[in-house]
């Protein structure tokens, strides 16, 4: 018996199938918990997903190579996902165009200030020159912050966990502290959820309203342009070398 | 669901292959992005299909940070020796960067009001 499941676990770990499946599984078991609790904003499908998965490779022994070897496929998809924000744009473009001034200084005060607070406060807490490059781009969508920290010198694979956290805390706080401001159009939510915490806030502002959501996806594109072209700016300015 | 899927495959395609072509610092993706956004614009309509397929892909769009996020196992050591500053880091800036876009988009959008009801 145990050299059959032996048989069928060697298998199977050397396949890409079992780490897709699981991560499929681990996340809609993390949506049923997440709707069970009545949409508890604590329970970010993000990281309740990554928080079961972390424990189970380091279970069975499992590198992150071989786990990534059957998950890139979901994370092939962020691409068409980020082409495919255009069509909330499309529907919402009247309204973006009528706001266009805030959205641009929105976004100028935003990108900057999401680059140089994670920079400046990680450097007061000591962090290391390499980890402040990886951070710089944190607030960017996964796949062009990878190509931004590799760019200026920090690490690509670094910088990917940075941004999902950061998405993650974003999606988790952002909600309560705009509800905190007072800020009561569904268009600045979006936009400034968009903004700082990229994919997973824009998956939560999409909960908010289909126009926050909208918004988000529009901040996306533009932070990912606008810090693209800073950041590179940034690293020289303050002398970071890895 | 498959001619949309192809749809926004080939425009990423398009998106990549320009930025890899022109050189400018411009993730491929986002371009993709844009350039759809300019077709439908252009044609002045939105598929159906197309827009099943995205609500689809956006509404599980938490789902495709999961594999890059698992990538945090590699990071151990240096986590243990640098969580602190990455951790006020992260949620420091991330709050402040909310706070701070939504704030300077509400001034503008209060000042050009004032503005209107002024003219």
């Amino acid at each position: 018996m145990d050299r059959i499941l032996g048989g069928i676990w060697v298998y199977l770990a050397g396949s890409p199938l079992l780490w897709l499946t699981v991560t499929l599984a681990v996340y809609l078991a993390g949506q049923w918990l997440f709707r069970r609790s009545g949409g508890r904003a604590l329970l970010n499908p993000v990281a309740l997903a990554i928080a079961l998965l972390v424990p189970l490779l380091l279970l069975t022994d499992t590198s992150y190579a071989t786990y990534f070897s059957g998950a890139q496929f979901i994370h092939f998809l962020l691409g068409p996902a980020t082409v495919a924000l255009a069509i909330p744009l499309y529907i919402h473009w009247e309204r973006v165009r009528r706001l266009f001034p805030p959205i641009v200084a929105g976004l100028v005060s935003g990108s900057l200030t999401a680059m140089l607070s994670a920079i400046g406060i990680a450097w007061l807490f000591g962090g290391s020159p390499r980890v402040l490059l990886s951070l710089a781009p944190k607030s960017v969508t996964t796949p062009v912050a990878m190509g931004i920290s590799e760019q200026i010198g920090g690490l690509p694979s670094l910088t990917a966990v940075m941004v999902i956290l950061t998405g993650v805390v974003g999606a988790i706080a952002a909600p309560a502290l705009l509800e905190w401001l007072r800020i009561r159009d569904d268009a600045v939510k979006g936009f400034a959820i968009g903004v700082a915490a990229h994919g997973i806030g824009t998956a939560r502002a999409f909960q908010i309203s289909t126009l926050a959501g909208a918004f988000s996806g529009l901040a996306i594109g533009l932070n990912a342009l606008l810090t693209t072209l800073l950041a590179p700016l940034l690293a020289r300015l303050f002398h970071l070398t890895p | 669901m498959i001619g949309a899927l192809a749809i926004l495959l080939v425009f990423q395609l398009v998106g990549e292959a320009l930025v890899r072509s022109s050189g400018v610092p411009a993730p491929g993706p986002v371009v993709g992005m844009v350039l759809l956004f300019l077709a439908l614009q252009w044609r002045g309509a939105l598929p159906d299909a197309l827009r099943d397929t995205a609500q689809t892909l956006l509404s599980h769009l938490s789902l495709l940070f999961v594999p890059a996020g698992v990538g945090i196992i590699q990071y151990g050591a240096l986590l243990r020796e640098e969580w602190l500053a990455l951790a006020i880091a992260l949620v420091v800036s991330t709050l402040v960067t909310v706070a701070v876009t939504a704030l300077a988009m509400r001034a503008f959008i209060r000042q050009r009001a004032g503005n209107r009801r002024r003219g």
